[in-house]
C-alpha cells in the first residue's frame, strides 16, 4: 500500500479529484495549506504599508492506494494539476504500513 | 500638574448631578485652552478690522426666549432635520465602526466596534447633560453657559410646546430638540473618529475617560467658537450685527466659514488622534509584523454607509430643507466621487494597482474635504476640492506618515487632518463669486456678498491654526491625565493576544 500526498494549486482540486475518480480512487482527504517554494510570494499594499506575503495558499490532497495503482495515480495527478507554470506543486509518495476501516474493523488492502 | 487635576475635577463636577457645583466650577473652565489662543490673538485682531460684512458658519442659535407668539417651524424643515440626524447616527454606528473595524486585525475587531459604539452612547448622554448647553448657549467666546443643562427650558409641559432654534434664514426656525439631536450626533462621531489613531492598543477604560475629558475641553469649545451665534433675526442694522457678533463664538465672529465641521469635527479629531499616536506609542511589532486589514469588505460597507450618512451631515447643516441644503448635497456627491477617482488613479500610477482600500479612502478624504465647503462653494469648486483631496490625502498616508513617524493606526490624521485642513483652506478660496462660490449672507442689508479670496483664506488659516493648537494641547493634557489615573495602554501580552479577548472577553469570529 502507498500513501500519496500531493500539493497542488487550489483551483486544480476539482480536476485532480475527477482524474482520480476516473482511475478508481474512491476516497481522498483535502486540506487547505500554505507554503513557500520557488513560486515565491507577492506584495500587498495597504495605503502606505507594504507587506511581502511569503506563504501562498495551496491544497494538500492525500490518498491511500494499493501499490499497483501508484503509477496511474501519479500520472493522473500530474496531468490534472499541471499548468506548466511555477507553483504547480509536488507529489510525495510513502509506503503505508497499515489501514483500518473503523466501522467494520477490516484492515490492510481490504480497508482501502 | 495641579492644572491637570483641576481640569479633571471640573470634568467630574460636570458629570455629577449637582448643578450648583457644576456652575461654581464653571469659571476656570477655559483655562487650559485659553493659553493656546492667546498666541493667536495679535495677528487675529489686525485682520478683524478689515473684515467685510456678515460671516456665517453653522448656526448655534440660542433658543428664542419664548416671546409673545412663537412662530411655528415648518414641518418639512423639521422632517428633514430629523432625517438628517438619523443619517448622521448611521455614520457612527455602524458606518465608522465598520470602516475602522475592517482595517484592524481580527483579534481587535470587537474592540474597535465597541469603542465607537460606546463613545456614541457616552457622548449622547454627556451632550444632553451639559454638552449642548456649554456649546450652544451664550457665554464667552470659547464656552457657552449652563442655561440648557439637562436641556432645561426647551420643553414646556404646560403647553407641550418646544422652544425654537434659529437657522441661517431670518424668520425660519426648527424645534430646538431637532437642533440638539442633530448636534449630538456631530459631537459623538467626532470623538469616535479619534479611536482610529490609537486602535489596537489602548485600554477600554482609558478610551472612555479620554473621550469624556477631550469632549469637554476640546470639542465643546471648538463647537462654540465656530458655530455659536445668536441667530439672524435680531440683525437689522450694523449696531445689531456688531452686538450679535460680540456674543458669538470666537471664530464665528472672526468670519471663519465651516459649513458642516471641517475644523470642529475633522481637524479637531485628527490632531487629537495624532497626539495620541505619539503619546501612546507604536503598536507592538509595528513595522516588523504584518498588520493587514482583516476585512476590507467591512471597510467598504462602512465607507459606503459613511458616504450615504454624510448627506445628512452636510446637507443637514443647512438647518432647513432649502436650496442651500441641495447645494451641499450635490457638492457632497461630486467632491466625493472626484476624490475616489483621483486617489485610485494616483495609486494606480504610483503603486501599480488600483485598490479597493484606495477607492474608499479616497471617498472618505473627499467627504472630509468638502465638509467645511459644501454650502459655501459651487459645484466646480467642489470637484476641484475633491480631486485635490484624493491625491493630497494619499500623500498624507504615505509620505507625510513616514515623515511624522507616529503609528496613527488607521490614518486619522492623514485623511481627516489633511483633508480637513485642505477643505477648510479651500473653502476660503472657492467661496468667492469669481470662482463660482456662494458668497456669504449680509444680514444687515438682507442680501448676499462675495468674500475676498486673500482675506478669507487668512481667516480660514487662523481657524485651522486655532483648531490644531487648542485640540492638540488639550488632547496632550487629557492623555497624560488618563495615563496617571488608569494607564493608557494594555500590557504587551494582552496586546499580542488581542483586545477582544483581553478587554472584552469575547471574539468577533468563531470559525
Amino acid at each position: 500500500m502507498k500513501f500519496v500526498t500531493a500539493i497542488i494549486k487550489p483551483f486544480k482540486l476539482d480536476e485532480v479529484r475527477e482524474a482520480l475518480s476516473a482511475i478508481g480512487v474512491t476516497g481522498l482527504t483535502v486540506t487547505e495549506v500554505k507554503g513557500f517554494g520557488r513560486q515565491k510570494g507577492h506584495t500587498e499594499l495597504y495605503r502606505g504599508a507594504e507587506y511581502v506575503v511569503d506563504f501562498l495558499p495551496k491544497v494538500k490532497v492525500e490518498v491511500a492506494i494499493k501499490a499497483e495503482l501508484l503509477e496511474r495515480v501519479i500520472e493522473a495527478i500530474e496531468k490534472a494539476a499541471n499548468t506548466g507554470k511555477i507553483g504547480d506543486g509536488k507529489i510525495f509518495v510513502t509506503s503505508l504500513e497499515q489501514v483500518v476501516r473503523i466501522r467494520t474493523g477490516e484492515s490492510g488492502p481490504d480497508a482501502l | 500638574m495641579k492644572k491637570l487635576f483641576a481640569s479633571l475635577g471640573l470634568a467630574l463636577a460636570l458629570l455629577s448631578p449637582g448643578m450648583t457645583l457644576a456652575q461654581d466650577a464653571a469659571a476656570p473652565a477655559p483655562a487650559p485652552a485659553a493659553e493656546a489662543v492667546v498666541v493667536e490673538t495679535p495677528a487675529v485682531e489686525a485682520v478683524a478690522v478689515e473684515e467685510v460684512a456678515a460671516p456665517a458658519a453653522e448656526a448655534a442659535p440660542a433658543a428664542e426666549a419664548a416671546p409673545v407668539a412663537a412662530p411655528t417651524p415648518n414641518k418639512g424643515d423639521t422632517t428633514w432635520m430629523l432625517t438628517a440626524t438619523i443619517l448622521v447616527i448611521m455614520m457612527s454606528i455602524p458606518g465608522l465602526a465598520l470602516f475602522y473595524g475592517g482595517l484592524v486585525r481580527s483579534k481587535n475587531m470587537l474592540s474597535v466596534l465597541m469603542q465607537v459604539f460606546t463613545i456614541f452612547a457616552l457622548i449622547s448622554v454627556l451632550w444632553v447633560v451639559y454638552g449642548y448647553s456649554l456649546a450652544f448657549t451664550p457665554g464667552n467666546a470659547f464656552f457657552g453657559g449652563f442655561d440648557r443643562v439637562l436641556l432645561k427650558g426647551i420643553f414646556d409641559p404646560t403647553t407641550n410646546g418646544v422652544a425654537n432654534a434659529a437657522t441661517f434664514s431670518k424668520g425660519v426656525y426648527i424645534p430646538e430638540f431637532a437642533f440638539v439631536a442633530f448636534q449630538a450626533t456631530f459631537a459623538a462621531i467626532t470623538v469616535a473618529l479619534i479611536v482610529g489613531a490609537f486602535a489596537e492598543r489602548m485600554k477600554f477604560s482609558a478610551v472612555l475617560l479620554f473621550s469624556t475629558l477631550w469632549f469637554t475641553f476640546a470639542y465643546i469649545p471648538m463647537a462654540h467658537m465656530v458655530w455659536f451665534w445668536p441667530g439672524p433675526d435680531a440683525i437689522t442694522d450694523q449696531a445689531a450685527y456688531d452686538a450679535a457678533m460680540a456674543s458669538s463664538g470666537y471664530l464665528f465672529a472672526k468670519g471663519a466659514l465651516d459649513f458642516a465641521g471641517g475644523t470642529v469635527v475633522h481637524i479637531n479629531a485628527a490632531i487629537a488622534g495624532l497626539v495620541g499616536a505619539f503619546v501612546i506609542g507604536k503598536r507592538v511589532g509595528y513595522g516588523k509584523e504584518p498588520m493587514t486589514p482583516h476585512s476590507l469588505t467591512m471597510t467598504m460597507i462602512g465607507a459606503s454607509l459613511l458616504w450615504v450618512g454624510w448627506f445628512g451631515f452636510n446637507a443637514g447643516s443647512a438647518l432647513e430643507a432649502g436650496g442651500t441644503a441641495t447645494l451641499a448635497f450635490v457638492n457632497t456627491l461630486a467632491a466625493t466621487a472626484a476624490a475616489t477617482l483621483t486617489w485610485m488613479l494616483a495609486e494606480w500610477m504610483i503603486k501599480g494597482k488600483p485598490s479597493m482600500l484606495g477607492a474608499v479612502s479616497g471617498a472618505v478624504a473627499g467627504l472630509v474635504a468638502i465638509t467645511p465647503a459644501c454650502g459655501w462653494v459651487g459645484v466646480g469648486g467642489a470637484l476641484i476640492i475633491g480631486a485635490l483631496a484624493g491625491v493630497i490625502c494619499l500623500w498624507g498616508v504615505n509620505g507625510l506618515k513616514k515623515l511624522l513617524g507616529a503609528d496613527d493606526a488607521l490614518d486619522v490624521f492623514g485623511i481627516h487632518g489633511i483633508g480637513g485642513i485642505l477643505g477648510a483652506l479651500l473653502t476660503g478660496v472657492f467661496n468667492s463669486w469669481s470662482l463660482g462660490g456662494a458668497g456669504i449672507p449680509d444680514y444687515v442689508n438682507n442680501t448676499f456678498v462675495t468674500t475676498e479670496i486673500g482675506t478669507q483664506l487668512w481667516i480660514q488659516a487662523q481657524a485651522v491654526g486655532v483648531a490644531l493648537l487648542w485640540s492638540g494641547v488639550v488632547a496632550f493634557i487629557c492623555y497624560k491625565v488618563v495615563d496617571l489615573i488608569v494607564g493608557l495602554r494594555v500590557p504587551e501580552e494582552s496586546e499580542r493576544e488581542g483586545l477582544d479577548v483581553t478587554q472584552h472577553g469575547e471574539r468577533a469570529y468563531s470559525m
